[in-house]
């Protein structure tokens, strides 16, 4: 028999707020994390816009080898994962006795390999990187440095899947605890925000240039779109049978019903429809949802002419006439790239548990296709069970997640 | 003999780098233990006395190492032979 997989922790960093109470309330009130680091431009960037957030003084809560070997996004994935396990009521003891995986997105690590060669380049001795820079540089540098800070056994590696990353993490974790064969995953996703962290990406001019406005840079599916407006942070989603969290008594905060996903074959970079509604109609499937029970779509739109255009054609291809609620909080956040799928697991688990909808700020009206959609411009009070969340990247991988909550 | 004034610096700058009780680095007392290093310190201890000192230190040079007595002379004899 299959084991029912529930949600029983989620804690998140971000430019919405260091906390899930900070995030709730930054969402509530429809407010943007977007600014200007002026060093983007002094950098060569196209654009300097950027999600803002501070990095977080571990001086009090890590020793100095763990901060040695965290980069910057493993920092952010560090807090998140403290506030998740705090709310999940798992305590150390459960971690030294039980095996507790990870699976965290993650699919860069770029400042501290740019600073590693340079040292390698002017010193000429290898040396002279230090000891933290291979555990920095590496892909998996959240996962391993997670798992040897809390003490987790059971699997551990780093799910690099572009920007659906996070959401291939939630959905991979949701398999192997339905599988059984684990009980507990910490999942997640990570993303850097440093200076040189998307410099390759703002190269393909694939940004939003409004920077006289900030706040209304970031628009997924209105008509002026003009590109994404990169940001980062930390999400992590405690995931746990449904019967250790009942044994122990853990807070259920949503159930995951369904994992779709499916890749493109097609284009590097430009997205399509066909991938996009094959990913929603197998998670759709997969759960035991009909179309007509999700009451709001997370949209992975991120403010991308072709992608947030693709993304609409394929919900409406999917759900025929029905009008959820699809609201990308990537208007608010930026594109958390690596991180997005699971921090928007964690804001449509605070707007669920919270009765609202999160607005789509900065949408005035949608273009021929876009305008279709069932777009709140406000934010909508309203209690609702069911949500599906998208997240789509380079390389054309698509991944949805259909979460309810526990009746 | 180790000049005091180099003794001092030494000793703050491995205290900061690997937030050690100052108080409780002397000259008899065991560096590794002291300062709680394994392998993977000793990579920084090497980038610190070559950013703060000027002197490149091997693995080779840690081999028989002790006590921060013996850490004090490596580094004056480097910095002599570096004259």
């Amino acid at each position: 028999m299959e084991n029912r997989v529930v949600i029983t922790g989620i804690g998140i960093y971000s430019c919405l707020g260091k906390n899930t109470e900070e995030v709730r309330d930054a969402l509530h009130a429809g407010k943007s994390g977007i600014g200007l680091d002026p060093a983007r431009k002094e950098a060569g960037y196209r654009s300097a816009l950027t999600g803002m957030l501070e990095r977080p003084d571990l001086k009090k809560l890590l020793g100095r080898r763990e901060r040695m070997c965290l980069p910057e996004q493993g920092e952010y994935a560090y807090m998140a994962t403290r506030e998740a396990l705090e709310q999940a009521g798992i305590d150390d003891d459960f971690l030294k006795n039980r095996e507790v995986g990870v699976l965290y997105g993650n699919d860069s690590s770029a400042a501290p390999v740019i600073e590693g060669v340079d040292v390698i380049r002017a010193k000429k001795n290898t040396v002279m990187v230090g000891s933290g820079n291979i555990f920095q540089s590496m892909n998996s540098t959240v996962t391993m440095n997670l798992s040897v800070i809390f003490n987790l056994r059971g699997i551990n590696f780093t799910v690099s899947g572009a920007c659906a990353s996070g959401s291939h993490a939630i959905g991979l974790g949701y398999l192997l605890i339905r599988q059984g064969l684990q009980d507990c995953i910490v999942c997640g996703g990570a993303q850097e925000v440093n200076l040189y962290s998307v410099g390759s990406f703002d190269a393909l001019s694939a940004f939003s240039i409004r920077e006289d406005d900030p706040h209304a840079a970031s628009r997924p599916f209105d008509k002026d779109r003009d590109g994404l407006v990169p940001s980062g942070g930390g999400a992590t989603v405690i995931l746990e049978s449904y019967e250790s969290a009942k044994r122990r008594g853990a807070p259920v905060l949503g159930e995951i019903l369904g994992y779709g996903f499916s890749s493109n074959g097609e284009h590097i970079s430009v997205p399509n429809v066909d991938g996009p509604a094959r990913s929603l109609r197998m998670a759709l499937r997969q759960s035991g949802v009909k179309a007509s029970e999700i009451a709001y779509i997370n949209a992975h739109a991120t403010s991308t002419p072709l992608g947030d255009y693709n993304e609409a054609k394929a919900i409406l291809e999917v759900f025929q006439g029905l009008r959820p609620y699809v609201a990308s909080t990537k208007a608010m956040t930026g594109h958390e790239m690596w991180m997005a799928g699971a921090s928007e697991i964690v804001y449509s688990l605070l707007m669920m548990r919270n009765d609202f909808i999160a607005p789509n700020i900065n949408y005035e009206a949608g273009d021929e296709v876009t305008s279709l959609l069932n777009i709140p411009r406000k934010r909508v009070d309203t209690a609702f069970d069911t949500f599906l969340s998208n997240s789509f990247g380079f390389g054309g991988t698509n991944s949805s997640l259909v979460v309810r909550k526990m009746a | 003999m180790v000049k005091e004034e180099l003794i001092s610096k030494i000793n703050q700058v491995m205290a900061e780098e690997f937030e050690a009780d100052p108080s409780l680095i002397k000259p008899e007392a065991p560096l590794m233990e002291t300062l709680d290093l394994d392998s993977l310190d000793l990579v920084d201890v090497v980038v610190l006395i070559d950013t703060n000192f000027g002197v490149s230190l091997t693995a080779q040079d840690f081999v028989g190492m002790k006590t921060f007595q013996d850490f004090y002379d490596l580094i004056s004899r480097k910095l002599d032979e570096k004259k």
